[in-house]
């Protein structure tokens, strides 16, 4: 079966972007909605009563047009025929004719005045001559009436168009009777009533109609949309304030007024905002309490650290006089306090990026130049090691707006992790930079990462594998403290690793202190070698 | 004849191991713990230099430092165990010339001590002026004495170091890192505050206007020279 695809015809973009459009207020707001349901509910309401009111009216006038005009008609006819019956001398040859002539004149003076009627006496013998109103004509009669009028005799009535007594021809009302001479001729005797007045009066009601009902629709949508708006509003206002609490101003409130349904709803929001903004503060008490007793611990415990730090190196730089226990003994205190004073410093760095408290002191900087000091400053561990470092940048320098403090330490916390983790193989480093950012990136050959620890080597004292030694003796907190420095410059620092082949860590900065950085970087992060990148890049 | 160092510290332990290692280093060492007695011991002692600790009981560290430098310029070494930015410049600025963050290692403490104390009797005779020639200020390098109009003028030994070593060289602008090294005697780059807030307190004593400072000008984003002309 041949699937079948909707064809869209071109050029009827703008309307149905119209259309989308009202079909996306519709949605969006609930005024709209209610202004136009209500709009088209009384449109369709009033246009119904307005057809109602309209037909009554028109039937009521009709029907009173109709029995006035017949009685009319018949007055009319009674007169001529009691007159015909009055002639005293029907030898007299003339006398019928000029009876029925005098009443005719008679009767077409009285429908003139106010232009109530016309009248035709149409003789039934095709001998004769019809006599007709000025403006009228002997057509006037409809031959169904005339049908009728001969047998049935009486006054019967039928509507069609009529003169207007102006020339013209109008909707009217067609009464017919016959009239029957003393000596046997028949006349038909017609009425024209034209329904002029009766048109003119419907029209205006026709129009009052209108205006009244689109006013009175305009009114509805109008109170539609007052009503709508006192619940509207409040609800637009909480919309508002919900949006502020969102973004941290958690001392936002809604002003309530009254006691309805929407003051019980400003009541209850407002109750919920102070829940919500005790629970924060009380959090942020903990956390601030925490970070606090983070940091008096970290100072509290410098002032004996000082006194140790100062005894041992006494004792280590006596060392030489010592039995060789107590010799190695000395040797054994001064390290660990090294590493202990390390720990010391990066739990302090920590508190310090946790409570806030970092600034950033950025300036034009060579990242180039920050790496190879680095790597010189990483040279005697590098040895130790037995890995090369091999850095790759380009000829031009990479400038960018940094913290070259805190650079230079995630540089070195990312050398010296590659090549504690190295394995004795060359370590490679990348330097690169696009418009937006520039990008180091440390590549290692060692033991790599297992799958989803790339993430977690962020993790403050996380340790890849807890059954190896650790030999350097780091703190666990340098790429915890690598990365917080990294989003000090609002960049990124990454790592992609794979067991067997070795680490990667990529760290991106933008160039002007404080720009976004953006989705790209200028260097691939994954297990491409940098001696390839660099090849492609020339 | 040996150089006197009082320690003001309340921690006893440290102030004893400071003691240790200043002696063996052929200093004569005074203790004083409360914050109260610091300045009576100071004027007893009549120590070359002075190591603070700015967390004291009795009195605050920083207020012992004001009133040990209203009445001497003895070199002041803070010992904080704080490298808040705030707390060091307050330090500088109630007049220590000089701050060691714990913990520090024995060499770090006696390197800054000498430091201060660097004698200045070999100086040979020398006369130095710096400053609009209209009106000089003259340094008696020898005589450790800088006047103007014939007034003396009262600086710390420290900032008549940093006097001396930018009229020595009129014409020569020194970035915040050589005067660390030529005063301050750090071989590698310390905290350039250090020169900021002392800049400001030579400026304070030896300028007409230290708004407009003519005899120590900053050259922007370098760092100072001599002011002439």
């Amino acid at each position: 079966m041949v699937a079948r695809r909707v064809v869209r015809v071109p050029g009827r973009g703008a309307g149905r972007t119209f259309w989308a459009d009202v079909g996306r207020r519709w949605r969006g707001s609930l005024q709209t909605r209610v202004v136009g349901t209500t709009l088209v509910a009384s449109t369709l309401v009033v246009g119904l009563l307005a057809t109602l009111l309209i037909g009554q009216v028109g039937k009521g006038l009709l029907d009173t047009k109709t029995q006035t005009s017949l009685s009319e008609a018949q007055s009319g006819a009674l007169q001529v025929q009691s007159r015909l019956a009055a002639i005293p001398d029907l030898s007299v040859p003339q006398a019928v004719d000029d009876v029925l002539k005098s009443s005719f004149r008679e009767l077409d003076t009285r429908g003139a005045v106010g232009g109530l009627y016309t009248v035709l006496e149409i003789p039934s013998a095709p001998d004769k001559a019809a006599r007709v109103s000025e403006t009228a004509s002997p057509d006037d009669l409809p031959q169904r009436l005339a049908d009728k009028l001969r047998p049935n005799g009486g006054a019967l009535y039928t509507y069609g168009p009529v003169p207007d007594g102006l020339g013209g021809r109008v909707d009217g009302l067609i009464v017919g009777s016959v009239i029957t001479t003393p000596n046997f001729d028949s006349y038909d005797l017609v009425h024209l009533f034209p329904l002029t007045a009766e048109e003119q009066t419907l029209s205006l009601v026709r129009r009052t109609s209108l205006i009244a009902g689109v006013m009175l629709v305009g009114l509805l949508a109008l109170i539609a949309l007052l009503v709508v708006r006192q619940v509207v509003a409040p609800v637009r206002r909480a919309a508002a304030t919900a949006a502020l609490l969102a973004q941290g101003r958690l001392t936002e409130r809604l002003t309530v007024r009254g006691t309805d349904e929407l003051a019980q709803l400003g009541a209850s929001f407002n109750t919920m905002a102070q829940a919500l903004q005790e629970q924060i503060r009380q959090l942020e008490d903990l956390s601030r309490v925490q970070r606090r007793f983070v940091s008096d611990v970290s100072h509290e415990l410098r002032t004996p650290l000082t006194t140790v730090r100062m005894a041992a190196d006494l004792l280590y730089d006596a060392r030489d006089d010592f039995p060789p226990d107590t010799r190695r003994s000395a040797e054994l205190l001064q390290n660990e306090l090294n590493r202990f004073e390390g720990l010391l410093t990066d739990l302090l760095e920590i508190s310090r990026f946790d409570a806030g408290a970092t600034s950033l002191e950025a300036e034009m900087q060579d990242v180039t130049a920050l790496v190879r000091r680095t790597v010189e400053a990483a040279t005697v561990l590098a040895e130790w090691r037995g890995s090369e470092v091999v850095v790759r940048a380009p000829d031009v320098p990479v400038v960018a707006e940094v913290d070259a403090v805190r650079v230079e330490r995630v540089l070195r916390n990312l050398i010296v992790n590659a090549l504690e983790h190295g394995e004795g193989r060359p370590v490679e480093i990348a330097v690169a930079g696009d418009e937006r950012a520039v990008a180091v990136l440390v590549r290692d050959h060692g033991i790599g990462l297992k799958p989803g620890e790339a993430e977690r080597v962020f993790t403050r004292f996380w340790r890849g594998d807890p059954s190896r030694a650790r030999t350097t003796g780091g703190t666990g907190l340098g790429l915890a403290i690598a990365l917080e420095d990294a989003r000090l410059h609002r960049g990124r620092l990454e790592a992609w690793g794979r067991p067997g082949h070795g680490a990667a860590f990529r760290l991106t900065l933008p160039r002007r202190s404080g720009a976004d950085l953006g989705e790209g970087a200028p260097l691939p992060l994954g297990p491409q070698l940098v001696a390839d990148l660099s090849r492609a890049d020339r | 004849m040996k150089a006197r160092v009082l320690v003001v510290d309340d921690d006893a332990a440290l102030a004893e191991m400071l003691g240790i290692v200043l002696r063996g280093e052929g200093f004569e060492v005074a203790f004083v713990g409360d914050g109260s007695q610091a300045v009576a011991a100071f004027r007893r002692e009549r120590p070359d230099v002075v190591l603070l600790d700015l967390m004291l009981p009795g009195l605050d560290g920083l207020e012992v430092c004001r009133q040990v430098r209203a009445e001497s310029g003895v070199p002041i070494i803070m010992l904080t165990a704080r490298s808040d930015t705030l707390d060091i410049v307050l330090g500088l600025e109630s007049g220590a010339d000089d701050y060691v963050v714990k913990p520090f290692k024995p060499k770090e403490i006696v390197a800054r001590v000498r430091a201060r104390l660097r004698q200045h009797d070999d100086v040979a005779p020398e006369l130095l002026s710096i400053g609009p020639a209209v009106d000089p200020v003259t340094i008696d390098v020898q005589g450790h004495v800088v006047t103007r109009d014939g007034q003396q003028l009262a600086l710390t030994p420290l900032e008549f170091d940093l006097l001396v070593a930018l009229a020595r060289k009129p014409r020569t602008v020194f970035t915040r890192e050589v005067l660390l090294e030529q005063v301050w005697n750090y071989r590698h780059a310390a905290d350039t505050r250090l020169v900021n807030v002392h800049v400001q307190r030579l400026r304070a004593k030896v300028e007409r206007d230290p708004d407009t400072p003519q005899v120590v000008v900053t050259v922007r984003g370098v760092g100072y020279k001599a002011g002439s002309g």
